[in-house]
């Protein structure tokens, strides 16, 4: 079993207002492929088969048989579970979880390239550099977070800055009175794929029925 | 999952050896009077088979030369567990070969087979939890993975037994482990059989609405978020039909065990050794094919995730 971390840094996304315009993907891309983690490869950008490396997408999911359905645009990134499955499967220490605030992260240096963390994540978090042919990931912008020259505002995450809607909360959910916490408690913030156990730190504030769309219905 | 080339020929090879040498210590151990160039000869095609498969193995790597770094993590990673077992495993036989051509320390030698029978039951386990370990890939999360693994390692590792004694001018003993091979052989197949009605029967715990806690009954995903491929939609997708899959199956059941044993049994009947040589390349065939079933019929959780390219 994992240890229990005193802080476990996390996103909260609320689905109520991603507009699913991806600019969270691209801020991602931008920010990671010139920083620490990078560069963030593309193969054969501009030819008919291209493929790239992303740590953040944004899925298009609809529920609901018309005419009632609803679209939910679903961003999806690594989830920094409290008991990932990725890291004790990790043969050479490369994958490891922050013990000061609960990241999981790749040792770029140490990692052999043999994909068994990438099996090991129900969630396909993971994906492989095809040029470095090493494992890469969401790294919660560590290196932007704590960085004593940028302004206090903007120590978040690259993803969470570019949101337009404000649909991504980040902060510390050990911490009962951050801001994610209290979504999580008072929003119904939930974890996916609970089934396995893996206790991801990011949730998912589900949609609400407004008031305002309530009263609409009614008239 | 996408099978690796690589993998399927390190396991096979890998199991093919073992099963040899287990064959060979275990005949040893009983006290069976094998001549002198047929151990001999019988370690060096193992010990060449081992180098084979773990070189296929590198091969799996994305940067091999950092390969030494993966016996780090043995208290937790069963990967890691079998880097440390292939190697020492090779050593040991290579040792045996060794003390045995040269005709050293027979008193070292009387142990050696013993420790090559524990250490190749290590390696069909630590092989084996790789994939059974990883609870959510549930067509491999099962104790039948291992019982897979070693069974056919014995099976396929009594044929070429039984083939090299041939070879060796052994008779009786090509003949008597021929007989056994066939049992092995059919044993494996009702275990591998076993596995595939409980895969057939395998009631999925994730879904749509799991993997996204969308509660309604109908959960359509309409965009992967993407266009062009990415690692997530080549590493975890077979990319063939339904139809290739089955057809997969039956070749890997009649290649890899049906006409393998018939084979066989033709030659103990007939006493013609030559269908005992010609079963060991078409059981090998069979068990590529029964390999990449093995990784293609896994559904990994993540491939919810991407299915609709838009």
């Amino acid at each position: 079993m994992a240890e229990t971390l005193a802080k476990q840094l996390a996103l909260v996304i609320d689905l109520n207002v991603c507009v699913g315009c991806h600019a969270c993907v691209t801020s991602c891309k931008e920010w990671n492929t010139s920083g620490s983690a990078g560069p963030l490869v593309d193969e054969n950008a501009y030819g008919a088969d291209p493929t790239g490396t992303f740590f953040n997408r944004v899925q298009t999911w609809e529920t609901g048989t018309y005419p009632d359905t609803q679209t939910v645009h679903f961003p999806k990134s690594c989830l920094h579970c409290e008991d990932p499955p990725c890291v004790p499967v990790c043969p050479t220490g490369a994958s490891y979880k922050r013990k000061e605030d609960g990241i999981v992260l790749v040792d770029y240096d140490k990692c052999i390239g043999c994909k068994y963390c990438a099996w090991a994540c129900p969630y396909g978090a993971r994906e492989l550099d095809e040029s470095r042919q090493v494992m890469t990931k969401c790294t919660l912008c560590v290196d932007r977070i704590y960085d004593p020259k940028l302004a206090p505002e903007d120590r978040k995450p690259a993803c969470v800055k570019a949101c337009p809607t404000n649909a991504r909360l980040f902060g510390d959910i050990k911490d009962p009175d951050s801001e994610v916490s209290q979504a999580i408690r008072e929003r119904g913030g939930y974890a996916l794929m609970p089934e396995w156990e893996t206790k991801p730190a990011n949730h998912y504030l589900p949609r609400a029925i407004t008031e305002v769309i309530a009263a609409a219905a009614k008239d | 999952m996408h099978p690796a080339f690589s993998v399927i020929v390190f396991t096979t090879l890998s199991g093919i050896a073992q099963g040899t040498l287990v064959a060979l210590s275990v005949a040893l151990l009983l006290g069976d009077r094998l001549s002198w160039i047929f151990i001999a000869g019988t370690l060096l095609v193992c010990l060449a088979l081992l180098l084979v498969a773990l070189g296929a193995s590198f091969l799996h790597l994305g940067r091999p030369a950092r390969a030494w770094r993966a016996i780090a993590m043995w208290r937790t990673s069963w990967l890691s567990r079998e880097v440390i077992v292939l190697p020492l495993f090779i050593a040991v036989v290579a040792l045996w070969l060794v003390l045995h051509v040269r005709d050293l320390a027979p008193g070292l030698r009387g142990a050696l087979p013993l420790a090559v029978i524990v250490l190749a039951v290590v390696l069909w386990w630590c092989t084996a939890m790789i994939y059974a370990c990883l609870k959510f890939i549930q067509e491999w999360a099962t104790p039948l993975t291992f019982a897979n693994y070693l069974l056919i390692g014995l099976a396929s590792g009594m044929s070429l037994y039984a083939a090299l004694a041939l070879l060796a001018g052994l008779g009786p003993q090509a003949f008597g482990a021929a007989g056994l091979a066939v049992i092995l052989t059919v044993v494996a197949l009702a275990v591998r059989v076993a596995s595939l009605v409980r895969n057939a029967r395998l009631k999925l715990k994730s879904t749509p609405q799991s993997a996204t806690g969308l509660r309604n009954p109908v959960v359509v995903q309409r965009s992967m978020g993407m266009s062009a491929g990415a690692f997530n939609t080549r590493e975890f997708f077979h990319g063939r039909t339904l139809a290739f899959l089955k057809r997969m199956k039956l070749i890997f059941v009649l290649f890899g065990f049906v006409l393998p044993a018939s084979l066989m049994v033709v030659a103990m009947l007939s006493g013609q050794g030559l269908w005992l040589l010609l079963a060991v390349p078409v059981q090998y065939l069979g068990l590529l094919a029964e390999r990449w079933f093995f990784f293609a019929q896994a559904r990994h959780p993540q491939n919810l995730y991407y299915q609709t390219v838009s």
